[in-house]
């Protein structure tokens, strides 16, 4: 029997002065994950996505509603309780050339966290643990004396993914993490994460606005639409059978790569 | 008379930036009046550099070092700068990628609209203004009036590339670039922009260049494509023919990293190194591009 992680129960999120009232993004989102579990949360833009990844490891606030990890209620914890369990939930950002700092050098990025964390005692034992950690996902560690800037796209993504994994999280938040990247990257990448989680038994929220890709690397989905859960389930079940209009639109509209004449003249989304 | 519209014939360009690194190789490729032809390839393949020097915008560390650009059998390259400039904006117009960027934030939709038809079809402010209003109907856009004295911040993003592609066609084009016009869409406005591209195309008999990245795109509003990588043509043709019968290595490693969700088993391939060798190698010794039909 799985064991559940993460339960999230009437997540509501409003942004702005609550006094005048603000804009509420989060209108009573539940949303469950089991440790080793990966689930998509797919929608369009302003669906709520990014908020409800945010919400769940506590990165915005929830005004109302109920977090729990670990069978513990983190809804509203201190920044100071909140510690321990920074190390356990990690995130991947989407753009890495805006989420590593151009000033540090690639080892002072890695490094940094597991000093931090104590996860290293010394320098030293960090090294070690990075430099297992490159050849795990595959860059050389020629890599580590240079900038951000100084590697691709996938290189930088890739120094994501491994910073998130060397504090070896139960959870993790990739956030659009291969949008910016050519396909054959793309897949690279996704493989590599695919592996990760199941070698690390990593629970994993993917938000992606690609239906291919969470089909790809989700056992279930959760279809966002204005800030509510349109549509959840199995991936096997919801693709092959949708029972949301809307999710049929979002799949329609998606173009797969063959010739056919009447996709455009479709006039369903007129 | 030939229905050939544009001609690009042994295009080559190096970049200044990067110590003449070579961004074009002897690329070729023709469009017919009314064809949609997609440029194709991932990042660096120069389907940009193609786009920008069609419309005469190449920066300037990008110099062409060979070949010909013939647009109804004049030189884009070698013309006077005059000549091109009557061109430009008139008979090859462009939708950009980023209509964000490329409106005007601090004027009114109608201001920038009808800038094209007062100067260049020297029509008058109320001419003008009744020929704008078609327009945006013509990208069935439902409120004209609103949308014309808005400016570009209040209007949504599938709005703002409507309004980019009445602009387009305001002058009656031969060729429309468009380059990446959907990238930055959700799916569902995408799939409305592509369809209004191609009924305005088709409508209006004008041909398009569709630079994107997503073969997917391709198959659905492109006639033929070219697809690029590094710089050099690797496969063309007609679209059907490219993407059910693809006969370079690269061309089948594309179709197959792309993940698609009906195929939860297929995709998601990644490109082998061998490939990207073998990419290499065609490269260093000019190997011809494969064209079909």
């Amino acid at each position: 029997m799985a064991e559940r992680l993460i339960t999230a129960t009437g997540i509501e999120v409003t942004y702005g002065n609550r006094r005048r009232g603000g804009v509420k993004v989060l209108h009573g989102v539940d949303l469950h994950l089991d440790r080793g579990e990966t689930i998509g949360i797919v929608g369009e833009s302003g669906s709520g996505k990014t908020t409800l990844g945010r919400a769940l490891i506590r990165l915005v606030d929830t005004s109302a509603g109920e977090i729990r990890f670990d069978g513990k209620d983190i809804t509203h914890l201190g920044e100071e309780a909140m510690r321990p369990y920074r190390k356990r939930m990690q995130m991947i950002f989407q753009d890495p050339m805006a989420s590593l700092n151009p000033r540090h050098s690639i080892r002072q990025i890695l490094a940094g966290p597991l000093l931090f964390h104590g996860l290293a005692k010394s320098e030293a034992e960090a090294d070690q643990r990075i430099a297992k950690m490159l050849d795990r996902v595959g860059l050389p560690s020629i890599v580590l004396q240079r900038n951000p800037h100084e590697l691709s796209g996938g290189q930088r993504q890739r120094i994501g993914i491994a910073r998130a994994a060397l504090l070896e999280p139960e959870f993790v938040l990739a956030d659009e993490i291969v949008s910016g990247l050519d396909v054959s990257t793309q897949a690279q990448v996704l493989n590599l994460l695919k592996d990760l989680c199941r070698d690390l038994g990593l629970a994993m929220a993917f938000i992606s606005h690609d239906l291919s890709v969470i089909r790809a690397v989700c056992d279930r989905v959760y279809v966002m639409r204005q800030g509510r859960v349109e549509e959840a389930g199995d991936c096997a079940t919801l693709f092959d059978d949708p029972q949301s209009a809307y999710t049929r639109e979002l799949l329609d509209a998606i173009p797969l790569p063959e010739v056919d004449a009447d996709w455009l003249k479709d006039p369903e989304v007129a | 008379m030939s229905d050939l519209l544009l001609d690009i014939s042994g295009l080559s360009a190096i970049s200044l930036r990067e110590g003449g690194n070579p961004i074009l190789r002897d690329v070729s490729l023709s469009l017919k009046k009314g064809e949609v032809r997609g440029l194709v390839g991932e990042s660096g393949a120069g389907k940009s550099t193609i786009a920008k020097a069609l419309l005469g915008i190449l920066p300037r560390t990008v110099k062409v070092t060979s070949g010909t650009m013939r647009f109804e059998g004049r030189d884009l390259l070698t013309m006077a700068p005059r000549d091109l400039s009557a061109i430009m904006g008139s008979d090859i117009a462009l939708i950009p990628q980023d209509p964000q960027t490329a409106l005007n934030p601090g004027r009114r939709i109608e201001a920038q609209l009808t800038d094209g038809l007062r100067l260049r079809r020297g029509m008058n402010a109320r001419d003008a203004h009744a020929r704008a209003l078609q327009l945006l109907s013509e990208v069935h856009i439902r409120d004209p009036e609103r949308v014309l004295k808005a400016y570009p911040h209040e209007l949504s993003g599938g709005m703002r590339q409507r309004v980019m592609i009445a602009a387009a066609f305001s002058l009656e084009p031969k060729l429309v670039v468009a380059d990446e016009p959907t990238t930055a869409l959700d799916v569902t406005v995408q799939k409305q922009i592509l369809r209004l591209i191609r009924g305005m195309q088709e409508a209006h008999g004008t041909a398009v260049i569709f630079v994107t990245h997503d073969l997917g795109v391709v198959a659905k509003i492109c006639d033929s494509v070219t697809l690029l990588y590094g710089g050099k043509v690797i496969e063309a043709g007609p679209t059907a023919d490219v993407l059910a019968d693809p006969r370079h290595v690269y061309t089948k490693a594309l179709i197959a990293a792309g993940p698609r969700y009906d195929r939860p088993d297929a995709g998601l391939e990644p490109v082998p190194q061998w490939v990207f060798d073998q990419l290499h190698q065609e490269i260093r010794t000019g190997a011809k591009e494969i064209l079909h039909g």
